[in-house]
């Protein structure tokens, strides 16, 4: 009982949670390192990107909603979700067409495209803003808990509680299946083979007849369906807010870095190690020994390890030493 | 140094003597606000109000003997001491402003009062600076504020708690001044009246996460939560992470966390929770409404009601003085604003003048209450409010 206890609270105040929040950021760094396996360059505007993409969905699912469609206990948002997708899509190929083709054929260095692309995240930005405005948005509806912690503690007669939001569900099932399409397109179609060969030797690529444009194309459609989705489960699990969105850069980037730039295993595996730091980390253990340990061994403190303060410091320091001691990433990323 | 100080005061005060009396009818009055920055939308409003008591005594023609008031607005910038400094230096010297309605936010208040204010002697009333830190700055008795002190709030808070008999909480503010503040005189009532504080954890505005916090906060414990943060800010998604985990049912929240948004979004974590937020009602207010629809002023606005009763201090102060110098009517302004005396209201500031005049005695009342205490700080009334089926409801005023 003491054991059960002890894990349903870390279960709900540290698995859960940070699971969920490494899925969202593990779908957000798979985009920021396809563009730079593939385009060879680090793309600032991934965060827009994603808020572009959540706007759209958001927009849609208040145009369902004013209809009466909806999904039952699961969000209209999914519904919606397809169309965010084809929205990011053009815009991103708008958006390569106009700026980034023209630094390609220039054979531009990535210090310049990186450049570039802290101008379109500025323009994203304001365009964002410009549509739905710089508030807090909610859109999320449907069922609001899998678990709900008051009836679990009915059910269970437990001390603790355990929720698990429909969002979080939704978060896992979701990135779950994008990651097991995304590996199969990779490894299992023609196209994905060529973009693979693509990222590892451009030359060669060439020469073997990889159509260069078309795996571009290919890649921007993907990138704009990995972000899209991060943003609207992040959005759904927490709430859209253009100034977020942009903030989610810093863990994203570190995620993909530690697991090593260029290798989506990494992307995902990154994604978790900064999540699960973040919240782990910082979390007071005092509750969990309490059950664990004898009555006399109880402890008074908190038993955190780090306040809360510290805990964007702590992902970095993660991102310091894991380049200190492998510089490619964790998974042998291409070297930063 | 001292000696310097002293010259530099006295030259002023000669100059000031000086150009009011080559002036003759013209009074003019600072008003130092962010007219551009964080609170832009906030300040024009504001500063019509003020402007509206300066007409208001203008059209009576009984302010020292038919003398104008002149209002000069300067741009504060609300976060940027130096320009705000450079503004107010503006006013004082080039000017010849006889005081200062403003700052607004506590950040530039107190580097206008310690760098222009008090080296130049003019009497500063801030409508908006809320940070207890100004309550003990050196102002030689030159600084008052018509807002109250966080340091209020923070009593007002604790004995919400007291009240109601819950002894641990925890506490989770946003971190900045206002928010550090808040949190600390909170923390120091709250322990002074016995109760323990089992965590006090900032949290960032603009993170969706906030897991780590609720962590923390989840298993330090407690009755109560504690949020000292803003409504469309961090205190939002902390109260949804902490109700959605089971971590806390009840909430108790500052100033900040006061929006119809809030509970619109959140009422179902709300029930039950509780607050206080400064509040003015009764006659004043009233009275104030109904002047500032008539001049077509946005009156409901924060702060408004503020802007306007500072500048009727400073001017009711002036005419018990009977002088535009600040040094000498800086005395006057707690008088006028507190008992005893003929209680005066918004649109009576033309009587108001006349008993002072006459030698009489007013009791400022104002748009909000006026009552000073302390250092020259507006006590301010608190609404505790509880939320009822996803609607604030009065509890009572403190």
């Amino acid at each position: 009982m003491e054991f059960l206890n002890a894990a349903v609270v870390l279960a709900n105040f540290v698995l859960i949670p940070a699971t969920a929040y490494g899925a969202q950021l593990a779908l957000g760094a798979l985009g920021v390192t396809l563009i730079y396996g593939i385009l060879r360059f680090s793309n600032f505007a991934h965060g827009d990107t994603m808020a572009f993409g959540t706007m759209v969905t958001i927009l849609v699912t208040w145009w369902l909603q004013s209809l009466g469609i909806g999904l039952g206990p699961l969000p209209t948002a999914l519904l919606a979700l397809p169309v965010g997708i084809a929205a990011t899509a053009a815009m991103l190929l708008v958006t390569d067409r106009v700026v980034f083709r023209f630094y390609r054929k220039q054979k531009a260095v990535p210090v310049t495209l990186v450049i570039v692309s802290i101008g379109v995240m500025f323009i994203l930005n304001g365009l964002v803003r410009f549509i739905i405005g710089p508030d807090d948005q909610r859109f999320a509806d449907g069922a609001r808990f899998i678990v709900n912690v008051r009836d679990f503690e009915a059910w269970s007669g437990l001390q603790e509680g355990l929720a698990i939001r429909t969002t979080q569900g939704i978060t896992l099932v979701t990135a779950v299946i994008t990651v097991a399409l995304l590996f199969w397109f990779l490894n299992h179609t023609r196209t994905g083979k060529s973009m693979r060969a693509f990222s590892d030797n451009e030359d060669l690529a060439l020469l073997s007849g990889i159509n260069p444009e078309r795996v571009v194309t290919i890649t921007w459609i993907i990138v704009a369906a990995l972000a899209t989705i991060a943003g609207v489960l992040y959005g759904l699990d927490k709430s859209f807010k253009p100034f977020t969105y942009f903030q989610l850069l810093l863990p994203i980037f570190a995620a993909a870095i530690v697991g090593g730039l260029g290798n989506p295993l990494g992307a995902i595996a990154g994604g978790f190690v900064i999540a699960y730091s973040e919240v782990a980390v910082t979390y007071a253990f005092k509750k969990v020994l309490g059950y664990l340990l004898p009555d006399r061994l109880e402890p008074d403190g908190l038993v955190q390890l780090l306040s809360t303060d510290y805990k964007f410091a702590v992902s970095f320091a993660i991102l310091v030493i894991v380049l200190l001691f492998r510089p490619t990433g964790l998974f042998r990323g291409k070297s930063v | 140094m001292k000696k310097l100080l002293m010259a530099t005061a006295l030259g002023a005060v000669a100059a000031t003597g000086a150009q009011a009396a080559s002036h003759g009818g013209d009074v003019k009055i600072g008003i130092i606000f962010g007219f551009t920055g964080p609170i832009e939308s906030l300040t024009p409003q504001m500063a019509n109000s003020a402007e509206l008591a300066m007409t208001e005594i203008n059209d009576s023609g009984k302010f020292m003997d038919g003398m104008m008031l002149t209002p000069v607005r300067a741009d504060s910038t609300c976060i940027d001491s130096a320009a705000a400094t450079a503004a107010a230096e503006r006013l004082v010297t080039s000017d010849g402003v006889k005081a200062i309605v403003g700052a607004d936010c506590s950040g530039v208040t107190g580097a206008v009062l310690a760098n222009v204010a008090v080296p130049n002697g003019i009497v500063m009333i801030s409508p908006s600076a809320t940070s207890p830190a100004l309550s003990s700055a050196e102002d030689n008795g030159l600084f008052f504020r018509t807002a109250p002190s966080d340091a209020r709030q923070g009593q007002v808070l604790a004995n919400i708690l007291a009240d109601k008999g819950i002894k641990e909480v925890a506490v989770t503010y946003t971190n900045n001044d206002y928010g550090k503040g808040l949190s600390d005189s909170f923390i120091s009532s709250f322990e002074a009246a016995g109760g323990t504080v089992t965590l006090n954890a900032p949290h960032e505005d603009g993170k969706a996460d906030y897991s780590a916090e609720i962590g923390a906060l989840a298993a330090a414990g407690g009755d109560v939560l504690v949020v000292l943060g803003y409504a469309d800010q961090g205190g939002k998604g902390i109260i949804r992470a902490a109700y959605d985990t089971g971590a806390f049912d009840r909430f108790m929240m500052g100033d900040g966390m006061f929006a119809d948004s809030l509970v619109n979004d959140l009422g179902y974590a709300l029930e039950d929770s509780f607050g206080a937020v400064p509040w003015s009602e009764g006659e004043g207010t009233k009275a104030f409404n109904e002047i500032a629809e008539a001049a077509g002023v946005n009156g409901d606005s924060s702060f408004t009601r503020e802007s306007y009763d500072a500048t009727a201090l400073i001017a009711m102060a002036m005419q018990a003085a009977g002088t535009t110098d600040s040094n000498l009517f800086k005395d006057k302004v707690m008088d006028v604003a507190n008992a005893p005396g003929e209680k005066i209201l918004p649109g009576e500031l033309g009587r108001a003048l006349e008993i002072l005049a006459d030698g009489g005695d007013v009791d400022y009342v104002g748009a909000t209450g006026v009552e000073l205490i302390g250092p020259g700080e507006a006590a301010g009334t608190y609404r505790e409010y509880t939320i009822e089926n996803g609607d604030y409801k009065t509890v009572q005023f403190r």
